[in-house]
């Protein structure tokens, strides 16, 4: 694929405005489907089931088969409506969006069209720095999810080129919410962070309101971005594309900046922009032209007529309201407040996407620069290494009770790091690989005296330097100690008992 | 013993069998025999199971003797609407392009039915996707009305109510969307209901139009209806349009029919130009031993009826526009590959182009430029607010009156062919149906009696407030009782003998 002319990032921001529109869809994490009580693959109980083995009559779109709303993914819808700031609509309706395509098994798709659940919204939004935004949520709404469609025989793996496809109705029927935004103006430089921090935002919601597996790799959470860009000094917007197929936060910001580029240059060249769908091809970074798309497309909505209103009391929206978690970029605040945090030390944290293992660790006692010492450094190094996700390796718990051994003196940083291995290889609580291990700090003076005695009695130099004064060459006996003491022994305590013994023994 | 024992109504097959004076095995059989005898002049099936159904009465017998506990109906046989889907039986809507499919599921009636012991003999006919009022769009040829084999047995249930008409079955189930119960009921003598939209599970129907279909009984007697809505009737978890509520028993309703005192409201838009002398004559006469057993009889207006069918002719083709759309070819039923090979849209179309009717086309094109960017306010909004202002002339006349009684369709059966090229006076055979069918309230067609015209039968309907089901069944009861004791004996009695039709029929190469 040819790719395109770009213009340089900061040339293309001084002659336009970049505007930016972002569509997320969030699959619910519900037991059921959104219309049926077929299995839900976006549940991570049923996540990579056989294709087409957790189908019903009704995801497959059977003769006689009738969609029933799941009043679990209504009530999650709520709580993310409210979360996002949104107004809940006391009576919402579903619509028959109607178009053919084999991934769609009743050629129309139940989704919500002029009455959806949850509208008027904003979302307060921090970008890497410090930055917030508040990015104005025009609406939420539910839906079901498609097939997925699988081209087989062409070079490209599309369906140009393709001998034959095969249909996947697992994903049909799962529950979505698509979170769409007004146009977001004044972004400028910072517009493809800011639409990586307004994902990675919705996740942490997500997260938090424990509604979705929120993984992008698993496509949970999927997301389109509009941009166009203005010239500056022009009121009229532009003319926007659509990118799809953006898989990875990373990439978000990628294609926006892609996108800005790539417009800037035929923008600037006299050409115009064509109202497209286009696809993020993550291999090239790059886009290409998808499917045409204009205010034309005719989906011929019509209100669903199997389904009867949504209409959540005013007990049930007060009840999820009262239930929803902090908003994060407040919460943001108020643990670096908390933590005693620099900023750098703080971004270190949120960037490793570290912050609730971090603040569930301080929460089960451990101090905020231990629990962060500990994530961000030997634990990512771990996981690094062993290309595993930090968070499964060890519990905020188990953390907590390492840091906790690290201060009461029964633990070096040394010997602590070989505890965490420990942990990591699933051999049990610190406390019980200390046990096992013997892995505790020697703390009887006793013993160390015997082996501090004995050293100085070999190094008789080393014994009459210090005497003299020159303390520093208590280093090589301390080395000595430590050797023999196999590290279990406290360096400082040590130091200690070297002085004071080349002054005492004879 | 064989004759006598298709004959007899549904209650009174039910009650020989509970008294043990009859197996099911032999009342199953029974019918079977006049299935293969007279069907192939009717052509009321489509398809008939006729072992497995002696199997599940057998199976039944052994239930009984073992002392269980069983219904009313339990060991009856019942023909089904092939509009619902029947595991393990074919189910085609009357369509070519379900031809060979095999559902893996029931509708929820046809799981009740079954639950409460009913034997399913097989699948009745109908117009494709239950699109006409004659049964002549069926893709698998009509179904011939018992009384005159020349004519229509109504729409589009006509081979649910030619299979009761014709002794084939004692009971079957209908559904209707703008009267393919009840006119069909009409024209064949036989008693008909649309149920309250919401009363029975539309679960395992293959929609036409999901607003307005219903599912119902079909039978010979009033109680045998109401015996067969106590089965059907209910919430269903799976149709979210199901009514959460407990329902009285229709059968006691009519086992306690008395009308001294109610209020009947006659539409006066329903009885005038365009209705047979016939039809109205018979209709006129009803309401006079009706008022005789100390009935009320008054005038309503319902003035915004007569844009029923316009709105109608908006609101079913747009719902079945979208309805239809999933017969595909991709995941089942007939798949047709032009040229042998093809893209999945150009299968699509050919599937679609070789697998539908022309009236199936027909309404499909109206109902997708009726949803139309820049129609849809002028057309199916439109529709919308003619459908609200016909609810009100309901609420409206039930403020007055208990029920509301019309002929059930303007005419008798009409002849093969006489509307089939003018789409539109076919519609209009709908006229007096089709507001229920809007405003989701529930109607009965009873028979009144033979048209002196044309000794044809023709019926009387009455509607009720949604909910109220019952009082159908009250009224309906009594004119039975009333209209039986004048004639003495069932209307049906005087239908022809089909058997001596057997062996034209077999003449002309069973139709």
């Amino acid at each position: 694929m040819a790719r395109a002319e770009l213009m340089d990032f900061d040339q293309a921001l001084e002659l336009f405005e970049p505007v930016i529109g972002l569509e997320v869809h969030v699959e619910l994490n519900t037991t059921t489907k959104m219309f049926s009580s077929a299995p839900n693959p976006a549940n991570s109980e049923f996540h990579g089931a056989e294709p087409n083995t957790l189908v019903s009559p009704v995801c497959l779109g059977l003769p006689g088969s009738l969609p029933v709303v799941n009043g679990d993914a209504v009530r999650k819808s709520i709580s993310l409506g409210l979360a996002l700031g949104c107004s809940i609509a006391p009576s919402s309706r579903f619509a028959r969006k109607n178009y053919f395509y084999p991934d769609l098994a009743k050629n129309y798709q139940i989704s919500q069209y002029d009455e959806p659940i949850a509208f008027d919204g904003e979302l307060e939004v921090e970008i890497e720095g410090g930055k917030t935004f508040m990015i104005p949520i025009e609406r939420a709404h539910m839906e079901e999810d498609a097939g997925k469609l699988t081209h087989v025989g062409g070079a490209t793996g599309r369906i140009q080129g393709a001998e034959y496809s095969l249909v996947d109705y697992n994903r049909a029927g799962v529950p979505l919410v698509e979170i769409v935004t007004r146009p977001i103006f004044g972004a400028e430089a910072d517009a493809p962070a800011l639409a990586k921090a307004y994902v990675a935002t919705i996740r942490d919601i997500a997260l938090a309101l424990g509604i979705s597996e929120a993984r992008m790799e698993r496509g949970n959470l999927r997301c389109d971005a509009n941009v166009s860009l203005r010239p500056r000094g022009h009121e009229k917007l532009g003319t926007r594309t659509e990118t799809k197929n953006v898989n990875s936060f990373r990439s978000i910001e990628r294609a926006v900046r892609y996108e800005i580029q790539r417009q800037a240059a035929i923008l600037a060249n006299g050409g115009t922009i064509t109202q497209e769908t286009r696809h993020w091809h993550e291999d090239t970074g790059a886009t290409s032209a998808g499917r045409p798309k204009s205010d034309a497309d005719d989906y011929r909505y019509f209100p669903e007529p199997d389904l009867v209103p949504v209409v959540p009391s005013a007990e049930l929206i007060d009840e999820l309201r009262a239930a929803l978690p902090e908003p994060p970029a407040a919460r943001r605040r108020r643990l670096k407040g908390e933590w005693g945090f620099t900023d750098l030390e703080f971004q270190d944290v949120a960037n490793s996407g570290l912050l609730n293992e971090v603040a569930e660790t301080v929460a089960a006692g451990a101090s905020p620069a231990s629990a962060r010492k500990w994530w961000t450094g030997e634990l990512t190094r771990l996981a690094n290494a062993s290309e595993r996700d930090v968070a499964e390796l060890a519990t905020p718990a188990q953390v907590a009770e390492l840091a906790a051994l690290v201060d009461a003196g029964t633990l070096t940083d040394r010997l602590a790091r070989q505890v965490l291995e420990g942990v990591v290889a699933g051999e049990g609580s610190p406390q019980e690989i200390v046990d096992a291990r013997g892995l505790a700090v020697v703390s009887d003076d006793g013993a160390l005296i015997a082996a501090i005695d004995q050293a100085l009695a070999s190094q008789p130099d080393v014994l009459a330097k210090i005497r003299d004064g020159k303390v520093q060459a208590a280093g090589a006996v301390i080395g000595a100690v430590m050797k023999a003491m196999q590290g279990k022994a406290d360096a400082a305590r040590v130091r200690e008992l070297v002085l004071e013994r080349a002054a005492a023994v004879q | 013993m064989s004759d006598e024992l298709i004959r007899l109504s549904a209650a009174e097959l039910g009650e020989k069998l509970a008294a043990g004076d009859v197996s099911s095995v032999e009342a199953t059989r029974a019918h079977l025999d006049r299935i293969a005898a007279v069907d192939g002049a009717v052509h009321a099936f489509l398809h008939v199971e006729g072992e497995r159904a002696l199997e599940t009465a057998a199976d039944l017998d052994r239930r009984r003797a073992a002392g269980e506990a069983l219904g009313p109906l339990a060991g009856v046989p019942i023909a089904i609407k092939d509009v619902l889907v029947t595991k393990g039986m074919p189910s085609t809507s009357g369509s070519r392009i379900l031809e060979g499919w095999i559902p893996p599921y029931d509708a929820t009636p046809v799981t009740k039915v079954r639950e409460a012991g009913l034997i399913p003999l097989g699948k009745t006919n109908m117009d494709e996707f239950a699109m006409g009022s004659s049964t002549e769009h069926s893709a698998y040829g009509p179904t011939h009305n018992p009384w005159d084999l020349d004519r229509i047995p109504g729409g589009s249930g006509g081979g649910s109510a030619a299979s009761v008409a014709a002794f084939e079955a004692p009971l079957a189930l209908g559904s209707d969307t703008g009267g393919s119960i009840r006119q069909p009921a009409h024209v064949t003598g036989t008693v008909g209901v649309k149920p309250t939209y919401g009363a029975v599970s539309r679960y395992g129907s293959i929609a036409l139009a999901s607003s307005l279909d219903q599912i119902g009984p079909v039978t010979r007697t009033v109680l045998d209806a109401a015996l067969l809505h106590d089965v059907i009737a209910g919430h269903d978890p799976l149709d979210s349009t199901s009514l959460p509520m407990a329902w009285p028993s229709m059968a006691d309703a009519v086992r306690r029919a008395d009308v001294s005192g109610l209020r009947i409201g006659v539409i006066k838009e329903l009885d005038g130009a365009g209705f047979q002398p016939g039809v109205r004559q018979r209709f006129h006469e009803a309401l006079e031993l009706l008022e005789r057993g100390g009935a009320e009889i008054v005038e309503v207006s319902a003035p915004h009826f007569e844009y029923s069918i316009a709105a109608y002719y908006l609101i079913l083709p747009a719902e079945a526009s979208s309805n239809l759309a999933k017969f595909d070819s991709v995941r089942f039923g007939l798949r047709v590959t032009p040229d042998g090979a093809g893209t999945v849209e150009q299968v699509m179309s050919a599937t679609r182009e070789a697998g539908f009717g022309p009236e199936v086309k027909r309404r499909i094109i109206l109902g997708t430029y009726a949803l139309s960017a820049g129609y849809y306010d002028a057309y199916y909004g439109s529709a919308q607010k003619v459908r609200t202002l016909v609810q009100r002339d309901f609420d409206a006349a039930f403020a007055k009156v208990d029920v509301l009684a019309s002929p059930t369709a303007p005419t008798t059966a009409f002849k093969f062919g006489e509307k089939l090229a003018d789409p539109v006076s076919m519609y209009l055979n709908d006229i007096a149906t089709i507001p229920a069918n809007l405003a989701g309230v529930p109607g009965i067609s009873v028979p009144t009696g033979l048209a002196p015209e044309d000794g044809l039968p023709v019926g009387i309907q009455f509607l009720a407030p949604a909910r109220e089901d019952a009082r159908l069944y009250n009224v309906g009861g009594a004119l039975e009782q009333l209209l039986v004791a004048e004639w003495g004996g069932p209307l049906l009695g005087r239908a022809p003998d089909l058997t001596a039709h057997e062996l034209s029929a077999t003449e002309e190469g069973a139709l």
